[in-house]
């Protein structure tokens, strides 16, 4: 008890001294996260608003898939990035193995999909009452998109934030892909589970309160859109 | 504008036009000509086919059979360009109300002067100044449906279309709509608009479409519709809105 007191008040001291090592961590945990989602929104939200307004045989199949992956267990997808980048993989030239890169690949393979599906949800339900009246304004189909897309804006910013908040808590992907080298490849979740293991629970006590408060600011900001949403969308509804 | 050019509205016709579902017809109309200089009213009982007619005479749907002539010529996308409507649920973008204007306006492509004086010019014909900043999605009911029409006018079109825009209204709210409905009949844009409301088609009528089960049973003047229908269906509808 004693122990755990004193790495305690010693966690306390690393985040406000604003300890260097620390805080390298967290931004590089930030950057790559926030890089993984705004890859992942540049592809799935296009594909997703296409699946949501374009008919074409097997989008269905594609939808149920979409959806699966969400769901993917983050050390499969860590399995699979790091054989597609390993010495002997396809990408193997590119030398990408244990680099920051290599972490945003990963983390995009896991939210790309999340953001896809949840576009391809919001857009649909709009789609759906905006329809007649778009074409009554001539507006086709696939024109619509980027009025969907506009119109869905408070939506599709929670769809980023849950996938920031799926990125950044993420801890199996990124340590296969990313080896957890010190200043190097070193993000908050993979340094909380080395450190624990290691014995040193300051420096984990730490990141975890950090990464908590981040959790909890992603959260509120979600919260806070949906309410706004509703309120928009209530009246008329 | 089209104040500048008080012709005759466009002319609307109809022949042989039919859609069936499931061994059900929905509509069958065999012959209409909407030429009059006025507005258009379509009544009948729900389920009479009226929104369904409406929306074959803006493309919205293809019939199975038949065809739609404006100004004697199939219907095109060059046609419906010059043709707008109007739903019975304002269906408004999650923008501001001088956005969804400006939606259409740019659609237009106008620059930007001439879309932000349209803009202003239109506003203060649905009284609508001093909220273009707000939400549209914020508007009361009323106000909702009058943007909405004012969007449908911002497309400057030659036919408007109606489905029962005021159904959801109340009396006040209603009447700013048939005002606004008027002044465009006015200018010269052909309104064809559907309602279940008599005192509304007395109000604004020069022409009755009396519709019942997919077909249309009556097409007359106003006056002669109302005053002395020659069907019993229509008569029948007339007495039991009249009655009550
Ligand atoms: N897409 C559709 N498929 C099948 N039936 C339809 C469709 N649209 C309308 N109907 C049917 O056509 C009939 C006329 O509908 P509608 O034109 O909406 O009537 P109203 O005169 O009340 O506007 C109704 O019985 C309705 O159920
Ligand atoms: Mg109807």
């Amino acid at each position: 008890m004693q122990n755990f007191a004193s790495e305690f008040s010693r966690a306390t001291q690393l985040v406000l001294t604003g300890d260097p090592d620390l805080w390298a961590i967290v931004v590089l945990s930030l950057q790559v996260s926030v890089c993984a989602v705004l890859i992942s929104a540049v592809i799935g939200m296009p594909v997703g608003a296409a699946l949501a307004v374009a008919r074409f045989p097997g989008r269905r199949a594609l939808i149920i898939l979409m959806n699966a992956l969400m769901g993917f267990p983050p050390v499969v997808v860590g399995l699979l990035v790091y054989l597609m980048l390993s010495r002997s993989g396809p990408l193997g030239v590119l030398e990408l193995l244990y680099t920051p890169t290599a972490m945003i690949i990963a983390q995009t393979v896991l939210v790309t999909p999340i953001i896809a599906a949840l576009t391809r949800q919001v857009v649909e339900l709009l789609a759906e009452e905006y329809s007649e009246q778009l074409r009554s304004l001539g507006v086709s189909r696939l024109a619509s998109v980027p009025t969907l897309l506009w119109d869905a804006r408070l939506a599709l910013v929670t769809a980023l934030l849950a996938g920031f908040g799926r990125a950044i808590a993420e801890v199996g992907a990124v340590i296969i892909v990313g080896g957890n080298i010190n200043h190097v490849t070193r993000v908050m979740t993979t340094t909380i589970a080395l450190e624990t293991s290691k014995g040193n629970l300051a420096l984990a006590l730490a990141l975890g309160a950090i990464l908590i408060g981040i959790a909890v600011a992603v959260n509120a900001m979600v919260s806070a859109l949906t309410l706004r949403a509703e309120q928009e969308g209530l009246r008329h509804a | 504008m089209r104040d500048l050019m008080p012709d005759m509205p466009s002319r609307l016709e109809i022949s042989d036009l039919a859609i069936e579902r499931k061994g059900r017809v929905l509509l069958d109309v065999p012959r209409l000509s909407l030429d009059g200089p006025g507005p258009t009213l379509i009544l009948g009982p729900n389920g009479a086919g009226k929104s369904l007619l409406l929306r074959c005479l803006h493309g919205l749907i293809q019939a199975d059979r038949g065809r739609v002539l404006q100004d004697g010529l199939d219907l095109t996308a060059d046609h419906k360009a010059r043709q707008a409507m109007v739903f019975q649920q304002p269906v408004l973008l999650r923008r501001s109300v001088a956005a969804n204007l400006d939606f259409v306006l740019k659609r237009k492509r106008l620059g930007r002067a001439a879309r932000k004086a349209r803009i202003a010019d239109l506003l203060a014909e649905g009284g609508l100044d001093g909220k273009a900043r707000q939400s549209a999605r914020s508007l009361s009911g009323g106000e909702a449906q009058r943007l909405a029409i004012l969007r449908a006018l911002a497309l400057d079109p030659e036919t408007l279309f109606l489905d029962e825009p005021t159904s959801a209204l109340d009396p006040t709210a209603t009447q700013a709509i048939e005002a606004m409905i008027l002044r465009a009949s006015a200018r010269g844009v052909r309104i064809v608009m559907v309602t279940h409301d008599v005192g509304q088609a007395r109000r604004l009528a020069a022409d009755i479409v009396m519709m019942q089960g997919g077909r249309v049973v009556e097409h007359g003047t106003a006056r002669q519709v109302l005053e002395a229908p020659k069907c019993q269906a229509s008569r029948q509808y007339l007495a039991g809105w009249l009655v009550t």
